[in-house]
């Protein structure tokens, strides 16, 4: 591999994995505070770059689409907890998991009904102003990165500057965090659990459309079933991580995306095989790190 | 009997049942503010049902609970506590994943009274040293009787009109267990409401004012403090005396 290859394929793979590693979070907080796997989480997304998508088309600017199809997300995320979820707190939790699957299967539904099947190009919010996104390349070491990929990085970091600021520093972040070692005692507190429990879906799914729509920028390609594999694939890296933490989604979904460019561009013949090899990995933690990479030793509640 | 002024709490006729369980059958209680009332009884008698009731963690079948005039049966925990109510709960549930100073700050996450909210923090580093050179500690990493404290000094800084302790004392060292029965006296000599549940009868009894005995879910016995130590049952049944 050449160095301007190796560079590439390094710059691809760190915006690959900061997308997984967006959607991650989302994942791995709504596990860390309610046990749930949200399999509706990748579909999430998907609604969430129909929003800015069909925003943009309204008539808004790039940024004010952008801003629709997060917070349009977030209110999702929210009022998904609020009627599939909430209602199921003190059920067993095989019921909750089902109704995931299930709201998964809703949403695509209802993009396909609503949206079409007929997957849309997202090049449709770049105009004359802005096309340059999508153009502009730099030359680094030889090789030619587009601007875009730059953008999207620096814009997932700071993403994730904010959450652990929010997490780690806040009272709301202070409130998630006890909750997801024990909910009664966090109510004692006189703390509205419900409440904090609706923001933690709410910013698990903006970043997942943040996720989406950057995602969307550089694949183009809108369709009703777009969450399912990303959806997948971070699911994977927060296992990769350590299912419930959040240092662990980051790590995972950066080191997923990393490892699955860098296969691709070392064994060419395999690239038919990068989602399979997610499995394989997927396969491989759970075989000898159920816990994942910065998971805490699970402890079986009595 | 209790003076009818200054009552703040009021239990009346509560029923609690647990499925087919009646685990609290139809017991009355009365607070006054600035008291230490205590609620003593053997395992399983119903003395945690009753305080999970209070805080609004489990829901009365029937009865009342009046708290300042109100009816709060029923209501949720965190409304409860918004109205002055703080529970030190039984096992002490410390948040074990947030450090001492964030546990701390959960009991004031209410609070909005940065000054006040300083004021109440370094008196329960007066209360309690131990805690305050363990600031940046997580929560898990403490001894028992550590956490026993922070759990005290977490539900203090709600500045809560009444604060309800269960079994403060439980898995304690005997030397740990005297400081808890001097913090709770002091506690209540500095204005503190107190209804405090205990297995340890004889230290209840001593710094209480008013006691209850709980047997099967019944009130079985209540009196002034100093009374039922005196009383032939309960010296029997409680204290160990023959
Ligand atoms: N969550 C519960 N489910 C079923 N039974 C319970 C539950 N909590 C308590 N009980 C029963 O209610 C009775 C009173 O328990 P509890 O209030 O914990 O007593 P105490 O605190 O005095 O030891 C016991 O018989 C206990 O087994
Ligand atoms: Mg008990």
């Amino acid at each position: 591999m050449s160095g301007a290859t190796f560079l590439q394929n390094l710059f691809n793979g760190l915006m690959f994995g900061g997308l997984y590693a967006l959607l991650a979070v989302g994942y791995t907080m709504v596990y860390g505070i309610l046990r749930l796997i949200n399999f509706a989480h990748g579909d999430i997304m998907m609604m969430g770059v129909y929003f800015a998508f069909y925003a943009s088309l309204a008539g808004a600017p790039l940024w004010l689409s952008v801003l629709i199809g997060i917070f349009g997300a977030a209110f999702l995320g929210f009022l998904i907890d609020r009627v599939a979820y909430k209602p199921l707190r003190n059920a067993p939790r095989i019921s909750a998991l089902i109704t995931a699957i299930g709201m998964s299967f809703f949403l695509e539904s209802i993009a396909v009904v609503v949206f079409g099947a007929v997957p849309k190009s997202f090049t449709a919010v770049f105009n004359e102003n802005n096309k340059w996104l999508l153009d502009k390349t730099w030359n680094i070491g030889g090789a030619r990165i587009p601007v875009l990929t730059f953008i999207v990085f620096l814009i997932t970091a700071l993403i994730f500057m904010l959450l652990f600021w929010i997490v780690y520093r806040t009272k709301i972040g202070m409130a998630m965090r006890a909750i997801s070692s024990d909910i009664p005692t966090t109510s004692l507190m006189g703390i509205n659990v419900d409440m904090v429990i609706g923001f933690t879906f709410a910013l698990g799914s903006a970043m997942a459309a943040a996720g989406g729509i950057m995602w969307a920028m550089r694949y183009p390609n809108v369709f009703p079933y777009m969450g399912f594999m990303p959806g997948l694939k971070a699911f994977i890296a927060a296992v990769l991580g350590g299912i419930g933490s959040i240092p662990g989604a980051v790590v995972g979904g950066f080191l997923l995306g990393l490892l699955e460019i860098f296969l691709v561009a070392l064994m060419p013949s395999a690239a038919g095989y990068r989602d399979a090899f997610a499995f394989i990995i997927l396969i491989v933690i759970l075989l000898i790190k159920p816990d994942g990479l910065l998971g805490k030793k699970s402890v079986v509640k009595v | 009997m209790q003076k009818q002024n200054d009552i703040v709490l009021e239990i009346k006729n509560l029923n609690i049942f647990y499925g087919a369980i009646h685990a609290v059958k139809g017991i009355s209680i009365k607070v006054p503010k600035g008291k230490i009332v205590t609620l003593i009884g053997a395992n399983g008698a119903g003395k945690t049902s009753t305080l999970s009731a209070i805080a609004g963690m489990v829901k009365p079948k029937e009865g009342e609970i009046i708290y300042k005039n109100n009816n709060i049966a029923g209501k949720s925990p965190h409304e409860i506590n918004r109205m002055g109510i703080a529970l030190v709960p039984e096992g002490r549930r410390i948040f074990p994943n947030l450090t001492v100073y964030e546990n701390l700050m959960m009991g004031a996450f209410n609070r909005k009274d940065k000054e006040e909210i300083e004021r109440d923090l370094n008196w329960v580093y007066n209360l309690f040293p131990r805690l305050k050179e363990r600031l940046k500690q997580l929560g898990g990493t403490l001894s028992g009787g550590e956490q026993q404290m922070l759990a005290i000094s977490r539900a203090l800084m709600s500045r809560p009109d009444v604060i309800m302790m269960d079994e403060p004392s439980l898995g304690l060292a005997p030397v740990l267990v005297s400081e808890v029965f001097d913090i709770i006296k002091v506690i209540n000599e500095n204005g503190g409401t107190i209804l405090l549940v205990e297995q340890n009868a004889a230290q209840a009894l001593k710094i209480s004012h008013y006691g209850y005995v709980l047997e099967t879910g019944n009130i079985i016995l209540e009196n002034n403090s100093d009374l039922l130590l005196k009383d032939e049952n309960v010296q029997k049944a409680y204290l160990g005396m023959a």
